[in-house]
């Protein structure tokens, strides 16, 4: 089982508060991986830095044995990791097709290239019927699904996806867990951020528990269920299982 | 030798203060709308024109021209607001930039039409007289509307900080959100604000009608020099305007006497450029545009 | 199925492309004087337009300064051809190069320092005034008095890109040509793929891997060499280089009205605004002239930017073309619109 992700003591503060406190795990090649907790826990500044979205006050992140910690975004996408965003940000002025395309665009310069690779993308996660849409024309589901197929067509070794189920009818994120599925079938790397705990459990074979800002548990979705710190987080002390 | 300098200063400060008005209209425009009134230059030579036709056809004081520049202005603002600005308070910047390009462009239009291309002096009663204090001697004119230009500073400064329409106002600004939620009637917020931003603009420009011929030219050099000194000062800051003012008053003046006048031109655009490159924000800067 | 499609689409376009300058061929050919000068400028601002055009519609960069790149393709071609006998082609290109190395440097300090937007679009203003009022006192490029061309002898000398007023018309064309097709090769090869997510998100841009910092340098750089070309020509057009007028606002304005009223983001829109706003601009100079009104003009663009921004935000020829297809319901009312290049 080869580490893909390696994440060291990882830190993020902002003046006086410390977002993200000593953070560590590390990433299996082919698994998905969910990142939990509540509220404020520090779930997406973690992700951030990962991204290369926000720079660590200390700490380092290896990915496939390279350090990346602070590197920019654009640099973090072309070796390997993927992302998408919370609060979707589909290209208004292009359309679903052109969307998917940007992204094979980080690894090639061929235009028809990157169009197949898009219209690739598009089929994994079941837009290929509207790869002419405006995006405006979209759903909120099909432009979670657009997310993350803009993210594909990087080719990513990793996928990190932020909240990909939040405002999801339950039949919607039962098709967006079989597309995760398929995804870690076909060997990508998935590090889900999520709120939605049934999914945590359907689709991660890791989860990894933050509450203000530190890591207080790691394991199989079962084990981490049921650990005490972890009820403790979310629900309050002097809850019994 | 000091004394020149003494006078140098003493002189851009006055003229600081004026230009504090000036950047005080676009800087709470701005600030409140978060629009960029690229025809604010415009609003001022609009103000020059009033102190020049007040002063010919009625010979009244600048200070009365500068009153009714002031309604005057107020009222054209406020309709400006209420029927074309407001169509475009959300729109994508640049679309708000050309339209605003577009106003100027009509604006100075029409001043040539109406008064044609050649500068129009002002005669006032104080042109050219001075007064002497200690080593300085000081232009009445220029103190004049200096100290006219500082009375309502400070009065619209204290007008927005306790009146319950200027915490309307600040309210607006800080949240149009919040503010339409807990009942600020936005839309005529937005045109009294336009409209004392004209206002203050058509004030100074009377103001200083003694001093600069009235021409239409003369637009676009006041319209950047308000972007600078209001950059300087920080955009959306009330203190920053005034701040802003003085510095540019004094760097341009200074600059007039250690470089040829002609550089005095060059001077607000070198500092907009340094500015923007090294201090966006400027001194108080508030909110990225 | 739908790339045959596209191929029937983009045949048409480049033909009706080629057709509309067959006519505009003609025109230089056939017109007298006073059309084929007037044309000559609307063809030139057409060129500058459509860089100005790539700046903003593709790459979502706004400069209000584009005078100043005009201007010093301009005084290239003039210093070294007055001066010192070169070529205006020579000059041309080192206008290009000069131009093209200020707007990266430009480019490079704001973005370094995190200006963009409005503060940027200030930032091109006072670039370009600051340059105008350094030329106006800059003795060695004729400062305030200018420099001027000898007067065209109607002999067209090639190598000397000098020649009489249709010779100048149809470099207009075959520049105006090249800013259309240039644009629509650049904005279907990756390039316009990546500027045009850059303008629509940046953030969201760089996630996928653009390197947005060097994109806007490179577009705003070949929008300023392209528009350092169409001054070049501008100033051998004109006879005559003042630093007023070829640095000053009024030229940044004429740059981007084309592309505004026309169409912002599309290959033809800067054409048919600069058709639209140049000539009715020139009518109504003419108008107030024989009037003894100054300034008709400026009310004239005035009122045509505001009405342009709030009736047709998109731009006239995107609206025609809305209303040709309702017509005639056909795939060859297509416009070259270039934001969708894949319909």
């Amino acid at each position: 089982m080869t580490t893909l992700l390696d994440v060291k003591n990882l830190t993020r503060s902002f003046g006086g508060l410390v977002a993200v406190n000593d953070v560590s795990f590390a990433l299996a090649k082919g698994q998905i991986t969910a990142l939990i907790g509540p509220n404020g826990a520090g779930k997406t500044t973690c992700f951030n830095l990962v991204a290369g979205a926000l720079k660590p006050t200390s700490g380092q992140v290896f990915f496939q044995g390279q350090s990346i910690e602070g590197a920019p975004p654009e640099n973090v996408c072309r070796m390997g990791i993927a992302r998408t965003f919370q609060i979707v940000r589909p290209m208004r002025d292009m359309s679903v097709l052109e969307n998917a395309m940007v992204g094979a665009f980080s690894w090639t310069r061929n235009v028809s290239e990157a169009r197949s690779t898009a219209y690739e993308s598009l089929e994994s996660v079941g837009l290929v019927g509207k790869a002419n849409a405006r995006t405006d024309q979209l759903t909120m589901s099909d432009r979670k699904m657009l997310e993350v197929a803009k993210a594909l067509s990087t080719r990513p070794k990793l996928l990190l996806l932020d909240e990909v189920m939040a405002g999801l009818r339950p039949t919607e994120a039962v098709s967006v867990v079989q597309v995760l599925r398929k995804l870690a079938e076909s060997g990508l790397t998935i590090l889900l951020v999520e709120h939605v705990m049934r999914i945590v459990m359907e689709v991660a074979s890791t989860v990894v528990v933050l509450h203000h800002g530190a890591k207080i548990a790691e394991g199989c979705p079962k084990d981490v269920v049921a650990d005490p710190q972890v009820l403790e987080s979310y629900l309050g002390a002097g809850f019994h299982a | 030798m000091l004394s020149l300098w003494l006078n140098v200063v003493a002189s851009g400060i006055l003229m600081g203060l004026v230009y504090g008005l000036v950047a005080l209209g676009l800087t709470i425009i701005f600030g409140v709308m978060r629009v960029v009134n690229f025809a604010h230059g415009e609003m001022v030579v609009f103000g020059v024109y009033i102190g020049y036709w007040s002063v010919r056809m009625w010979e009244v004081p600048i200070i009365a021209a500068a009153a009714l520049a002031a309604a005057v202005m107020f009222v054209f603002g406020y309709f400006l607001e209420k029927l074309i600005v407001k169509r475009f308070v959300n729109s994508p910047h640049h679309y708000q930039f050309i339209v605003f390009i577009g106003l100027s462009l009509l604006f100075s239009g029409i001043l040539l039409v109406a008064f044609g291309p050649d500068p129009r002096p002002t005669a006032s009663q104080l042109s050219f007289r001075t007064v002497s204090i200690g080593i300085l001697t000081l232009d009445l004119a220029r103190l004049q509307a200096a100290g006219v230009a500082g009375l309502l500073i400070v009065m619209l400064g204290a007008y927005l900080k306790y009146s319950s329409f200027g915490r309307s106002l600040r309210a607006a600004a800080n949240n149009r959100l919040g503010g339409l939620i807990v009942g600020l009637i936005i839309p005529r917020i937005y045109a009294i604000t336009f409209g004392i931003g004209a206002a203050c603009a058509g004030v100074a420009g009377a103001l200083i009608s003694p001093l600069f011929d009235a021409q239409p030219y003369l637009a676009m050099d006041f319209t950047l020099l308000a972007f600078v000194t209001v950059i300087v000062g920080g955009l959306g800051s009330f203190g920053g305007a005034l701040l802003g003012g003085l510095t540019i008053g004094v760097a341009e003046a200074v600059a007039a006497l250690m470089f040829s006048p002609s550089m005095k031109t060059a001077l607000p655009y070198a500092l907009l450029i340094i500015i923007l490159i090294f201090r966006p924000r400027g001194f108080f800067g508030v909110r990225e545009v | 199925m739908s790339e045959k499609f596209n191929k029937a689409a983009e045949t048409k376009r480049w033909i009706a492309g080629a057709i509309v300058f067959v006519i505009l061929g003609l025109v230089g050919a056939l017109s007298n004087s006073y059309i084929v000068s007037l044309m000559t400028i609307v063809l030139l601002f057409t060129f500058m337009g459509q860089s100005w055009n790539l700046m903003l519609g593709i790459g979502g960069q706004l400069s209000i300064g584009h005078a100043l790149f005009v201007g010093l393709g301009a005084y290239s071609v003039g210093v070294l051809y007055l001066k010192y006998g070169i070529s205006p082609w020579i000059g041309l290109l080192a206008g290009m190069v000069i131009a093209g190395s200020v707007g990266a440097v430009l480019a490079w300090l704001s973005f370094r320092f995190e200006v963009h937007g409005i503060y940027f679009a200030l930032l091109t203003i006072a670039a370009a005034e600051f340059a105008r009022i350094m030329f106006s006192g800059w003795e060695f490029v004729g400062a305030m008095q200018g420099l001027f061309f000898p007067a065209p002898t109607g002999e067209v000398d090639i190598s000397m890109l000098r020649g009489g007023a249709r010779f100048y018309y149809f470099v207009a064309l075959a520049l105006a040509a090249i800013g259309i097709a240039g644009t629509e090769l650049i904005s279907r090869s990756y390039l316009g793929y990546v500027w045009r997510a850059m303008r629509d998100d940046d953030e969201a841009a760089r996630a996928l891997g653009v390197r947005t910092f060097r994109h806007k340098i490179l577009v705003i750089s070949i929008s300023a060499a392209s528009a350092a070309a169409g001054g070049g020509i501008l100033a051998l057009v004109q006879g005559a280089i003042f630093p007023d007028s070829i640095m000053g606002m009024g030229i940044s304005v004429d740059v981007l009205i084309g592309p505004v009223v026309g169409g912002l983001g599309t290959a033809f829109g800067p054409l048919v605004g600069s058709l639209a706003a140049i000539p009715l601009n020139h009518l109504m100079g003419a108008l107030g002239d024989s009037l003894g009104i100054p300034g008709l003009n400026n009310i004239a663009y005035g009122v045509i930017l505001i009405s342009v921004v709030w009736f047709l935000p998109d731009g006239i020829w995107p609206a025609v073309v809305r209303g040709y297809a309702a017509i005639k319901g056909s795939l060859f009312a297509r416009p070259l619109k270039l934001r969708k290049a894949e319909e």
